[in-house]
């Protein structure tokens, strides 16, 4: 990718999941290769359950930090039904990656509203390409829900505009100046959703970034 | 609470508007800094409690905290307070006359609008203030731009002796990007110069200093033509120039890379001069402005023509994606708009009270009364108001539960009669501004029963402390008001002030029914933290028999988020009834072990899980 342009990154969540923590890493990772890069979110009321989107934009020049719909050249979503919601925010052609795992709100318990039944499948449907593959399974398999940002990380790494290599060392970076009996784990969880998300591309579309 | 040592000079980090201003703030050598928590402002009290070397506070209300930041300026000290939109209506009553008295050390206001509101209960334009007060209004639109303009508003405060208004939004603060800093000044008090004439404000002190600040306004205007805030972004196409300030500038410059665009970062005085110089140049003036046309307005009354609201959104944020077609329309046509997929219809996911909440008990014993009448309040407690509890009637400003409830027992037709009426705040809020209002309802003998929440936190902004958790604002020890005494001094009779678990459900509903039924003030004190704070103890979780459940949905109503529906069933009873049927299972890895479903499950299908899970993922570690 051309370094004058900008790059759009949308992730989403709820708020818990470690979207704000993820986008923050990825952030890092951009700024230490000089880019100018703006990040921002609602926050506010979202830590208590609520919807969480975050923007990331980089480039050699950022103004506004919000990306507009259908500019997005990155779509992150750490839950399946809200990768859906933010569907619209994809530029053509771009790609989705996606946790099937599913959070399932109170409204819908009471039985107030539908949780999609195929959030993967009606994106496909819109003509969406996504790499659909469940990173809170794997982050339960390694012992702790919470790695399920390292794992959406790892997913990141191969589409991006800098190497992998860059986000990784990002993400051991903030764990080993933290929480340094982490960093294994982490190192663990960022492999594992790197993997995951490449057999995902391999089963689904062949399209990519 | 962790101290980082400051950055060093000219390194650049990487800042959210909060944390620059608090950078910022602390650089200007400004001694006394003052706020009452509120989104999207709170950060930068926050970040300022890592500097040792300022005084930081966390005031009971934005009054207060203006108050303070006024006295030390007295002193000859730099100032500095911060406050949500809705917080400078607090301090308006100190601000309208702290205008004419002017100031000493510069003391600098920054009131963080919340354009979009993501967490307000409204959405208000404080650049107005600066009109009504007749005080300089400064408006970045990223966050270096919040750290210049910081260290520019204490010399602009100081060489004209007012406050200055720093006006940030949800898209300032909440916002990173790179921002360079800077050194340290240390500024020493000028000391306390004793003026009667200049402080103390009767009518025959104050009538003389009004031209005084009327001079300083014209001085304003003045220094708003010339000033380098105030730049010129030229353009090759004439055909449409804009003038812009905040995060809108930005806005406006990615959406027209072409455009001209005069950028008001001193927005107040308007440099009206330099304005109709510029529209003399352009096809069309455009004037982006959120929320309220009142760049527009005053531009018009100056005989300038240009747009705005015409075209223009008068809520919420003005994006690339929001100025492209209407900017277009101007010219007739439809704006290119980028190709993409349909917005997808996906149920709405509403912020919810946390896992073992001890509100959720609250409300749900409030769900199960019938005739009562709930003012609520500001905070985690307007949560309330939503499912399934559908347990709070009200709530319109902080503090408001308790004289809205007064009013409400007072006006009451017969139609009510027969109801009760009940307020719910939580302790900041009562702190805030819910004290005088309880004074209020026992003076006039008021027949209200009020439910004091207190989970020792400002919850809904990340758990803040105040002069109920025991704790000042770096977790060093502090004084902890005893609410019950507190209460007690207001005029609520002693027998009438109860303290309540909240996760004793049956104790719970029994003193609301006992003080509800008796016609004089009466307060019910919860006394549980906030699970989110303190040093939370989890218990043992549980699970559900799945065998013994009978799908009453008794624990659903609860309204913890731990709780799922697994299965839903129809079932007719004898009479021909239908009842639907909720099978559930407790989310393990969630549950705390609060105990609060248990006690409602008729057939007790609730137990406790057999081994405890490592994993507790709502919860801050």
């Amino acid at each position: 990718m051309a370094r004058h342009k900008t790059t759009n990154i949308l992730v989403c969540g709820i708020g818990g999941q470690g979207v704000m923590t993820a986008t923050e890493i990825l952030a890092e990772a951009a700024l230490s290769l000089g880019f100018d890069v703006k990040k921002t979110e609602v926050a506010g009321m979202s830590q208590r359950g609520g919807v969480v989107t975050s923007h990331l934009r980089f480039g050699e020049r950022v103004l506004s930090p919000q990306i507009v719909p259908g500019e997005a050249d990155l779509l992150v979503g750490f839950e399946a039904a809200e990768t859906l919601r933010w569907a619209h925010m994809l530029r053509p052609g771009a790609v989705a990656l996606m946790n099937v795992g599913r959070l399932v709100p109170p409204v819908v318990n009471i039985g107030l509203f539908d949780y999609p039944d195929d959030p993967v499948a009606e994106m496909r449907a819109l003509g969406l390409t996504v790499h659909a593959f469940d990173a809170s399974a794997l982050a339960l398999k390694l012992g702790d829900i919470r790695l399920g940002n390292t794992v959406m990380l790892g997913a990141m790494a191969d589409r991006l505009p800098f190497p992998a290599e860059v986000l990784r060392q990002a993400v051991l970076a903030r764990f080993a100046s933290r929480k340094p009996q982490w960093v294994a784990v982490n190192r663990e969880a960022f492999e594992l959703g790197r993997r995951a998300v490449a057999e995902a591309a391999l089963a689904g579309s062949t399209a990519s970034w | 609470m962790g101290a980082p040592l400051p950055a060093p000079a000219a390194s650049r980090l990487f800042l959210s508007g909060n944390e620059a201003v608090a950078r910022a703030v602390w650089e200007a050598g400004c001694k006394v800094a003052a706020a009452y928590p509120g989104t999207p402002s709170t950060e930068i009290l926050e970040e300022l409690a890592h500097y040792p070397d300022v005084y930081a506070e966390w005031s009971v209300n934005e009054k207060v905290s203006l108050e303070v930041a006024l006295g030390a300026s007295m002193m000859g000290a730099r100032a500095f307070c911060a406050m949500k939109h809705v917080g400078l209506n607090v301090a308006s009553d100190a601000l309208m006359t702290m205008t004419v008295t002017g100031t000493a050390g510069g003391l600098v206001i920054a009131v963080a609008d919340d354009v979009g509101m993501s967490s307000s209960q409204n959405e208000q334009d404080s650049r107005f203030w600066g009109r009504f007060a007749h005080l300089p209004v400064l408006e970045p639109a990223d966050a270096q731009e919040a750290y210049a303009m910081t260290r520019v508003a204490f010399e602009l405060a100081e060489r004209h002796r007012c406050p200055v208004i720093l006006r940030l939004t949800t898209r300032i603060c909440h916002v990173k990007g790179r921002v360079e800093v800077g050194e340290r000044v240390a500024v020493e008090p000028a000391g306390f110069t004793k003026d009667p004439r200049r402080w103390v404000m009767v009518p025959g002190n104050a009538k003389p200093r009004l031209p005084l600040m009327f001079e300083r306004e014209a001085a304003l205007a003045a220094e708003a033509e010339t000033s380098e805030l105030n730049p010129l972004f030229d353009g090759s196409d004439l055909s449409v120039g804009f003038v812009a300030s905040g995060p809108a500038f930005m806005h406006v410059r990615e959406a027209f890379p072409d455009a001209p665009v005069l950028k008001l970062g001193l927005s107040c005085p308007l440099p009206v001069h330099k304005i109709r110089a510029f529209a003399a140049r352009v096809q069309h003036l455009v004037v982006v402005e959120e929320t309220e046309p009142l760049v527009e307005s005053e531009l018009k009354a100056a005989g300038i023509a240009c747009h705005g609201k015409d075209i223009l959104p008068r809520l919420g944020e003005l994006a690339p994606d929001v100025l492209r077609p209407a900017v277009a329309r101007l010219f007739g046509g439809a704006a290119p708009a980028p190709a993409h997929v349909p917005a997808q219809q996906v149920f709405p996911r509403p912020p919810t009270m946390c896992v073992a909440c001890p509100h959720l008990g609250v409300y749900y014993t409030l769900s199960q009364m019938r005739n009562l009448i709930i003012s609520g309040d500001i905070g985690c407690y307007t949560l309330g108001a939503g499912h399934p509890w559908n347990a709070l009637d009200t709530c319109i400003s902080m503090g408001a539960s308790m004289g809205m409830a007064l009013g409400m027992d007072k006006g009451r037709g017969a139609a009510d009669a027969n109801k009760k009426v009940v307020a719910v705040i939580g302790d900041s809020t009562f702190l805030h501004m819910g004290m005088q209002g309880l004074l209020d309802i026992t003076y006039n003998r008021g027949n209200v029963t009020v439910l004091l929440l207190d989970n020792r936190a400002v919850g809904m902004t990340g758990g803040q402390d105040n002069p109920a958790t025991g704790r000042g604002i770096r977790g060093e020890p502090a004084p902890r008001v005893d609410f019950a005494m507190l209460c007690e001094a207001l005029g609520v009779a002693r027998e009438r002030i109860r303290v309540v678990d909240p996760y004793q459900l049956p104790v719970l509903f029994k003193a609301l029914r006992e003080e509800t039924k008796i016609e004089e003030p009466s307060v019910i004190i919860t006394n549980r933290p906030c699970v989110l704070i303190d040093h939370y103890q989890p218990a043992k979780p549980y699970r559900v028999l799945e065998e013994r459940c009978t799908g009453c949905g008794n624990c659903v109503d609860v309204g913890c988020p731990a709780i799922h529906v697994i299965r839903r069933e129809t079932e007719v009873k004898p009479s021909g009834k239908e009842v639907a049927l909720s099978f559930v299972r407790i989310e393990t890895a969630a549950c705390t072990g609060c105990g609060l479903c248990v006690q409602p499950c008729a057939p007790e299908a609730i137990v406790c899980a057999e081994a405890p899970q490592p994993v507790q993922f709502l919860r801050k570690q």
